[in-house]
């Protein structure tokens, strides 16, 4: 356990020079890039010092990441606002987004997964794998696009886009979150259900559960006390392998349904080449990327006591 | 450090070849010589984008690029299989010219992973423990930048261009090729011939390359279809965000994105290109899949 965390201390570490390094290191200066062609050398002097640009690097560094942990990371280099609470406003968003994605994923997958595992034959297989396939083909944002067309220019039962916060109006902001939340979560739930259904056959297959069905147990009920918490492993894994694909599907879903989310913050950030803001968004999330990882390292150990001092 | 459990399942889902799958395959060509529809469907997909794309360089129904505004947004029409866009351009010709960007694109973009990914996976098996401990470490932490990630943060420090895109997409894709490799190098060390190979004298390099290469390209031609589908969606992604190639090239992804103000004018325009990137990226991973099952017959059984 404490490797673990150790790993990830490490890794976050390294993964914030990287992406310090990156952008700090680019041909050309920061200031003049934020200003364009056109700056005179006086505002670009100006700014380099208004920002600290003229420090060496690693004092510029050693402040930015102290700035990113104390919820701080400065100012805008084009903007000139705030940051942290840019961050923070669109994160919901995203959180929302992802949130809902995950569960219509899960919602789909678990039940659909293990009804096709019970009743395994070719051809649920087939019309799953079939499903999976698609699932995997057809990227979130393209699906976005396609359930627009279906529902909002067609059927006109949906809006095609838009953001409100819940609290405002509940009611529009199930509306707006309904397309997006579907476009990432049938896609993932598609690709999820296939690893439900093979981990639901892989338990049905063990010793154990014959055991469980000899004591005199219903199929149904030997495979909800002990089948199903041991499918639930690897399971586990894939969804949290899927949350990281999640996030970053986000980035360009929101661009499709033009949700204020971070995606949207990081795109716009990189066409006005706010350097500060990108660097910004993307150690966000990396850092989450890692973390989900770390998570679902210790979820593991935690369903399969067998791993917990593997 | 090999048997950690989570080390195998950090694969991304679609790349079903995890190193905890290894252990069951028959490595090597030639281990099966079945045809299964995955590989016919698959092939047969991947052949008709690569056909398109080698025909557009001889021939199109029309400009891909030509500003007609006599014949703005037309239909379904014999002259204009798929009608044409806003600007009057024929959409079946941007549609192939654009199969040229896909190909082109996932090409180099395969070949950047494979050609860091495959001898860093032979060197993480084959060299000094901590060079492996190295490579495996330095892949996990490429790992958390998302090809995705990474090429909108090369498209904010060197400006968006295919060259950045496909080589972030690239560079995204070496630890997924270094982490195969070595695990397939690793079940091929163990073999009895190596054993013998080595008693008799021979090189670690002759090694490498007489036996553990030939007796890994199943592995890696399976890899090599999977990262093209991969690399097709984020191209696809990146054209959409505007961050792919430039607006003088037709790509799929922009024509996605450009069809996105006409949605409810003419929905057509978005869905001939998303049906191109579906059909593009189920080819690949189709043939993948395929490839997969004829390589290793026991893994065909269990799905």
């Amino acid at each position: 356990m404490l490797v673990r965390a150790g790993v990830l201390v490490a890794s976050l570490v390294v993964s914030s020079v990287v992406v310090f390094g990156f952008l700090a290191a680019l041909p050309g200066d920061p200031a003049r890039i934020a200003l364009g062609v056109n700056a005179t050398d006086e505002s670009v002097a100006q700014l380099r010092e208004e920002f600290g640009l003229d420090r060496p690097f690693s004092t510029q560094y050693v402040d930015w990441v102290g700035g990113m942990i104390s919820g701080d990371p400065g100012r805008s280099y084009v903007s000139k606002a705030l940051i942290g609470p840019q961050l923070t406003d669109k994160i919901q968003v995203t959180l929302w987004l992802v949130g809902a994605a995950t569960l219509i994923a899960v919602v789909i997958a678990l039940p659909a997964g293990t009804l096709m595992a019970v009743r395994h034959g070719r051809a649920s297989g087939l019309l799953l794998a079939g499903f999976s396939q698609l699932g995997v083909a057809i990227p979130a944002f393209l699906a976005g696009i396609l359930l627009i067309t279906l529902f909002a220019v067609q059927l006109r039962w949906l809006p095609s886009g838009g953001w409100t916060p819940p609290i405002e109006d509940p009611v529009m902001f199930a509306r707006q979150l309904t397309l997006p939340a579907l476009s990432l979560g049938l896609v993932q739930g598609a690709v999820l259900t296939r690893y439900v259904r093979s981990a639901v056959i892989d338990v049905l297959r063990e010793d154990y559960l014959r055991t469980a069905r000899a004591k005199g147990l219903t199929p149904g009920r030997a495979l909800w006390r002990h089948g199903l918490r041991n499918a639930m492993v690897p399971v586990v894994t894939v969804l949290g392998l899927q949350l990281a694909t999640l996030l970053i599907g986000a980035v360009v879903v929101e661009r499709v349904f033009v949700l204020p989310g971070i995606g949207n913050l990081l795109l716009d950030a990189v066409a006005n080449r706010d350097l500060l803001l990108v660097q910004a968004v993307v150690m966000v999330l990396v850092v989450a990327v890692l973390v989900v990882n770390f998570v679902v390292d210790l979820l593991y150990a935690v369903l399969d006591p067998r791993l917990r001092h593997g | 450090m090999a048997d950690h459990p989570t080390e195998s399942a950090k694969i991304r889902p679609t790349l079903a070849a995890s190193p905890a799958t290894v252990g069951s395959w028959r490595l090597g060509p030639g281990a099966g010589r079945r045809l299964n529809p995955s590989l016919v469907a698959g092939g047969l997909l991947v052949v008709l984008v690569i056909v398109v794309a080698l025909v557009s360089f001889v021939w199109t129904p029309h400009s891909p690029t030509r500003v007609d505004t006599g014949s703005r947004l037309l239909g379904f029409s014999a002259e204009h299989w798929f009608g044409t866009d806003k600007f009057g351009r024929d959409l079946v010709s941007q549609i192939m010219v654009g199969a040229r960007t896909t190909v082109f694109v996932g090409l180099i973009a395969v070949s950047v992973a494979a050609v860091f990914g495959v001898p860093l996976g032979i060197l993480a098996a084959m060299g000094p423990r901590w060079l492996g401990q190295l490579v495996m470490r330095s892949s996990d932490l490429v790992l958390a930048f998302p090809a995705l990630l990474l090429a909108i943060m090369f498209g904010a420090v060197y400006g968006a261009s295919t060259l950045t895109a496909m080589s972030a997409i690239g560079i995204a894709t070496i630890p997924s090729f270094a982490r195969l490799t070595r695990a397939g190098a690793l079940q091929v060390l163990s073999r009895e011939y190596v054993l013998a190979a080595r008693v008799a004298g021979r090189r670690r390099l002759a090694i490498a390359v007489r036996h553990v290469l030939p007796n890994i390209s199943g592995l890696v031609i399976v890899q090599v279809s999977v990262s093209f589908a991969i690399a097709v969606l984020a191209e696809a992604a990146l054209s959409f965000l505007g961050l792919g190639t430039p607006l003088t090239t037709p790509s799929w992804g922009r024509m996605l994105q450009e069809s996105q103000e006409l949605l409810f004018v003419a929905p057509r325009l978005a869905v001939v290109p998303g049906v191109a990137i579906a059909i593009a990226v189920l080819g690949f991973n189709l043939l993948g899949d395929g490839l997969r099952d004829r390589y290793d017959p026991k893994l065909e059984q269990a799905t």
